[in-house]
């Protein structure tokens, strides 16, 4: 047997690194039919904002060679509505149900991140300061490192649970901000959020997404996304959790070389509902073969 | 309950230039399947796919696990999958989405489909049947050439036409047809798949003589049941998803 669990500081600890992304996963139950969501190592929900939100207009998706621009623009029914009619629903999963935690404020993060703190089964949020699909906020706090360093701040003085804040790619230096939320008290950072994009019909000679610009994710920012986790597990020392585009079992095995303690998995569910399954098996087999008892053998092993 | 399963193709009959008529058998015992529920289907060996394709269920047939797709190139998915030959295989994420709603007992239904939106009209005019409703279809098209299973439709219940050249049936758009232009329609529900405009217009239609109409939307959709958000449609009560609040949705719940 191969111990496949993995320790991200603050009590969370996986019983595997594979985990699905925010927005992809609906609550988990959107999966029940397709496998044991009970087998994953975390399941993080939709973004979740203080106060409900419609999202963006139709159209908000558009099909890119290999991958997919979204434009949903965080539509969640709010943070109450949450606590009341969806937490009962997924507190008893055997599984690291997380909440990824969204907003247009300072103010607005920090209640948003007080309320989930009193929820006993929820065991850490994901910070998303890397929206690119609303207007006011969201990516803004991600891509500047002073307002990263003080959502960060503002919101670790409140939530004493597992704190994972998520990074943009759409900066010029993503360690800089990795730097900046680990001095601010993130027990660990994700990466990558979706990658700004855009695209057009050139029948109508309109944009494909009702926003003009949207999020690319899926396998075509997979090589973009994994320079990134690389880069950023050298230059922090808390865990970093990869994603974007991981689609396969060498796909996830490439991240957690490149230092990710965990993964996430995103678009590629959409197309293989089973596939965390696979990945989850495929490391297994992978650590068998390889003769290592534990994935932390792997984790960050790139030879240079 | 959603299922995936690998088909396999036991026949693809074309049916004029772009539409096909795909036969999958399953090796699995097919879930109960309601009328104007889809399918994901995976496009294998395409180089500028990436998705899944939503399509309806055409037929399904119990005794045998198996079922129709009718689908209509537009686009290199549905290519590829009009492509297909015998013994190919095809993989599906299904019964997806709510479907029409079941028949009551006094119905009088008209049954309306433009394009590839005649898909789930055979399934559902089938399931009238069943329910001892007599379906009564309403088809536009182009041109002649573009009427496709006529037969099939015609061996449940009556079938009317219109062609946008008068190559066949009435002339015009399906709402210049008479059967849309009486006083008092001799229907009372009306359901409908195809072009956002025809719906939009039976909509008012039933709005306008207070029957009920079930319409069926096609939205883009990146995951079909539920998880990414992306196939919304503003209703009433703000945005709904159409792959799991519809497709099928009734008219007046739509914000249109
Ligand atoms: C619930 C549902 C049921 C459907 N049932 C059927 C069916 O039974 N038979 C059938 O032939 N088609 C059906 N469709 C439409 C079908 O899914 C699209 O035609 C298909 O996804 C196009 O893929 P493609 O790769 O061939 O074309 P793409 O290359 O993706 O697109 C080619 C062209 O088709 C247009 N297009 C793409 N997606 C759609 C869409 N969802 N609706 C309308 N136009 C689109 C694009 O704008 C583009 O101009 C259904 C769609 C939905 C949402
Ligand atoms: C439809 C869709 C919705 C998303 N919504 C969110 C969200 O609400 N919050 C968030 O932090 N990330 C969101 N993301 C980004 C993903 O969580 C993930 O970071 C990104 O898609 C890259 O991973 P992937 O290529 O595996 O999908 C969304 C992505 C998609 C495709
Ligand atoms: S297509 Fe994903 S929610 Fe409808």
């Amino acid at each position: 047997m191969v111990d496949l669990s993995v320790n991200l500081g603050n009590n969370l600890v996986l019983k595997n690194p594979v985990m699905t992304a925010s927005g992809t996963y609906g609550y988990g139950t959107e999966y029940a039919d397709f496998i044991d969501i009970n087998q994953l190592g975390g399941i993080v929900v939709k973004g979740t904002t203080l106060t409900k939100r419609e999202g963006n207009p139709y159209p908000r998706m558009a099909e890119t060679p290999k991958g997919m621009l979204n434009a949903v623009g965080l539509q969640n029914v709010g943070v109450d509505s949450f606590i009341e009619t969806i937490y009962p629903k997924i507190k008893d999963f055997n599984t690291n149900m997380l909440v990824n935690v969204s907003g247009s404020t300072v103010e607005e993060y920090v209640e948003t991140a007080r309320k989930i703190n009193s929820l006993d089964n929820i065991p850490g949020i994901e910070l998303n300061i890397s929206c690119p699909n609303v207007k006011e906020g969201g990516m803004a706090f991600g891509t500047s490192c002073p307002s990263a360093i003080a959502v960060t701040k503002a919101v670790r003085d409140v939530y004493k649970k597992h704190l994972m804040v998520k990074l943009s790619p759409n900066v010029t230096d993503i360690t800089e901000i990795a730097k900046g939320v680990e001095g601010a008290g993130a027990d660990s950072v994700s990466l990558i959020n979706t990658i700004m994009g855009m695209a057009i019909d050139i029948e109508s000679q309109n944009p494909k997404l009702s926003t003009i610009t949207g999020g690319l994710s899926g396998p075509c920012i997979k090589p973009v996304a994994l320079r990134m986790v690389w880069q950023t597990a050298n230059a922090i020392n808390i865990p970093v959790v990869g994603m974007g585009g991981i689609s396969s079992v060498s796909d996830a095995i490439e991240f957690i070389l490149a230092g990710a303690s965990a993964i996430e998995i995103g678009t590629a569910n959409f197309i293989d509902p089973e596939i965390t399954i696979k990945v989850i098996d495929g490391i297994e087999a992978y650590l068998c073969e390889k003769g290592c008892k534990s994935i932390g053998e792997i984790t960050g092993a790139l030879k240079i | 309950m959603k299922y995936i399963h690998d088909f396999t193709v036991t026949d693809n009959i074309r049916q004029n230039h772009e539409f096909v008529v795909l036969t999958l058998k399953c090796d699995s015992t097919i879930p109960e399947i309601v009328p104007g529920q889809f399918a994901e289907v995976r496009v294998d060996n395409a180089s500028n796919t990436f998705l899944r394709r939503p399509l309806s269920i055409h037929d399904v047939n119990y005794n045998n696990n198996s079922l129709k797709l009718l689908i209509q190139e537009v686009g290199e998915g549905t290519k590829k999958l009009s492509n297909l030959n015998k013994g190919d295989s095809i993989n599906m994420v299904y019964p997806l989405g709510k479907g029409f709603t079941k028949p009551l007992n006094d119905q009088k239904s008209l049954l309306v489909g433009g394009g590839c939106g005649v898909a789930p009209l055979l399934f559902l005019g089938r399931y009238l049947v069943k329910n001892n409703i007599t379906p009564r279809f309403l088809i536009g098209a182009k041109s002649s050439k573009d009427l496709i299973r006529l037969d099939e439709y015609r061996d449940l219940g009556e079938v009317m036409i219109t062609t946008e050249d008068g190559s066949e049936g009435v002339k015009g758009f399906i709402i210049h047809h008479p059967v849309l232009k009486t006083e008092k329609p001799d229907f009372n529900i009306i359901y409908t798949c195809g072009p956002d405009g025809m719906m939009r217009v039976l909509s008012k239609y039933a709005a306008k003589h207070n029957i009920d109409c079930q319409v069926s939307l096609e939205n883009n959709m990146a995951c079909g049941f539920g998880a990414c958000l992306c196939c919304v449609t503003p209703t009433q009560q703000g945005h709904k998803c159409t792959c799991i609040d519809g497709p099928v949705f009734d008219s007046k719940y739509l914000k249109w």
